[in-house]
């Protein structure tokens, strides 16, 4: 049986068909279970988790009963919620700290509704319950809330996307680099002489670090994008640019930090982040 | 060149149905070169009118947060979830209800939601709704702790076929807390 089908009203009728003393008799409490009152502790532990907190128990119990949440008569909720309580501590399932502190809030409550009031403190002072009260409204709120939640139609469960299954187009094979070495080398050349021809229009000093253009490089890469390797350089940056960069290339290569991929020979080399063409 | 009504309307149906991610009314009017745009308003109209054309057809077009799709109709869905052998895990009812919590009252911080379910958000559940980019942080509330506002994603909406949060079911009404006071005394 699961979850879902279980009801918590299947298994626990407590404090309608135990007795009174039920509950004050501490050390007699399994014994005084009527005999065809059979609760599994499994069905138990089931059936406190049916409950998402003691606010839901709370609930539970004033809607068992068809009480108004706004007149909750407070001692009589308390000795039942208390009741539960006890039980589940009985078989040893392990309680969130939250049911007890509401059983403590519970007794607060009552006991405050018990005390004498001073005759002018009380028109400003709330009603005991008041707090409790709405916090329960709140909560049944969004208990609500979360069942429409689950009816809306979800993706699936009840939606399916239907589209045409594109076809596989990897523009880039997936295999990294493993061509000769001087395949690199001769793209490389390539810039060279590029940035040769530009090498006039070299003005000022670059100032360039090799880690400032580790930095650079590994940030254009960043986002998974493919950069053919001749986009990388700056050819404005001439000779000393070129190289920077190209020492860069290499040693992002060999700390595995980026791949080169390439479809064919003489084909443009790509650069990308490292392990992007193995997912 | 302009192009016919037909030849348009072929065009955004095709597109919609091949695209793997829907497709908003921008994206759709991209697809056209500049002189064979047609308008948007067109566009809309031609939407509208293939949404009816399929109304009869197991298939529907819908628009979701993210723009159309075409999806299988949810009677189906006893037929056609068969073809896949793992179902989705189902929500529990604390996730549904932290869910809840964050779409009808972002941004919202962990321990709000705790205040209104009376019990401590388990890390998993937050955890859960990340991984399926239901829920992001939109920033930090500034008191001490600086603790995370989460709220809902476009993805939540498309998962749950709603267009804006205004879709959302209404949350039920509050009772004024003064007339409840007045009830008590």
């Amino acid at each position: 049986m699961s979850v879902s089908e279980f009801k918590p009203s299947d298994v626990l009728p407590l404090t309608d068909s135990v007795p009174q003393a039920y509950a004050r008799v501490y050390d007699e409490i399994l014994t005084q279970l009527p005999e065809d009152l059979y609760i599994p502790p499994d069905a138990l532990a089931v059936f406190l988790e049916s409950f998402e907190g003691p606010l839901d128990l709370l609930l539970y119990l004033i809607r068992k009963q068809n009480l108004d949440i706004l007149d909750i008569p407070v001692a009589e909720i308390t000795r039942q919620y208390v009741s539960y309580i006890e039980l589940m501590q009985e078989l040893n399932i392990d309680l969130a700290a939250e049911y007890l502190l509401m059983a403590a809030l519970l007794a607060e409550i009552k006991s405050r509704l018990l005390l004498p009031k001073p005759a002018q403190a009380q028109a400003e002072e709330d009603d005991p319950r008041a707090e409790l009260i709405r916090r329960l409204q709140e909560y049944e709120r969004f208990k609500q809330a979360a069942e429409n939640l689950a009816d809306l139609p979800q993706e699936g469960r009840d939606i399916f996307i239907a589209h045409a299954q594109a076809p596989v187009r990897d523009i880039l094979p997936s295999e990294p680099f493993v061509g000769d070495f001087s395949l690199l080398l001769n793209a490389m050349r390539d810039v060279m002489q590029r940035a040769q021809l530009q090498q006039s229009h070299v003005v000022a000093e670059g100032g360039l670090t090799l880690e400032q253009r580790l930095q650079e490089v590994l940030a254009r890469l960043k986002t998974g994008a493919t950069i053919a390797f001749n986009e990388l350089f700056t050819l404005q940056e001439g000779r000393i640019g070129v190289v920077v960069t190209f020492m860069a290339i290499l040693e992002l290569l060999k700390q595995q930090l980026i791949e080169l991929v390439q479809e064919a020979v003489f084909t443009t080399i790509y650069v990308r982040q490292y392990g992007l063409g193995e997912t | 060149m302009k192009l016919s009504t037909a030849l348009i309307k072929n065009v955004i149906e095709s597109a919609v149905f091949a695209s793997p991610e829907p497709l908003t009314v921008d994206e759709l009017l991209n697809l056209f070169a500049d002189e064979e745009k047609p308008s948007r308003l067109q566009l809309q109209t031609l939407l509208k009118e293939l949404q009816t054309e399929y109304a009869t057809r197991p298939l529907e077009i819908v628009e979701i947060a993210s723009g159309y799709r075409f999806q299988v109709r949810a009677k189906f869905s006893p037929w056609i979830s068969k073809l896949w052998h793992d179902k989705p895990p189902k929500l529990s009812r604390a996730m549904l209800e932290t869910l809840a919590i964050i779409a009808y009252r972002q941004p919202v911080t962990r321990a709000e939601i705790e205040a209104i379910r009376g019990v401590v958000v388990s890390t998993q559940i937050i955890k859960a709704l990340f991984d399926r980019e239901w829920i992001v942080v939109v920033g930090h509330r500034e008191v001490p702790g600086r603790p995370a506002l989460l709220a809902t994603t476009r993805e939540f909406l498309d998962a749950f076929s709603l267009k804006t949060l205004a879709e959302l079911p209404p949350l039920a009404a509050l009772r004024d807390l003064e007339a409840i006071d007045k009830e008590l005394i």
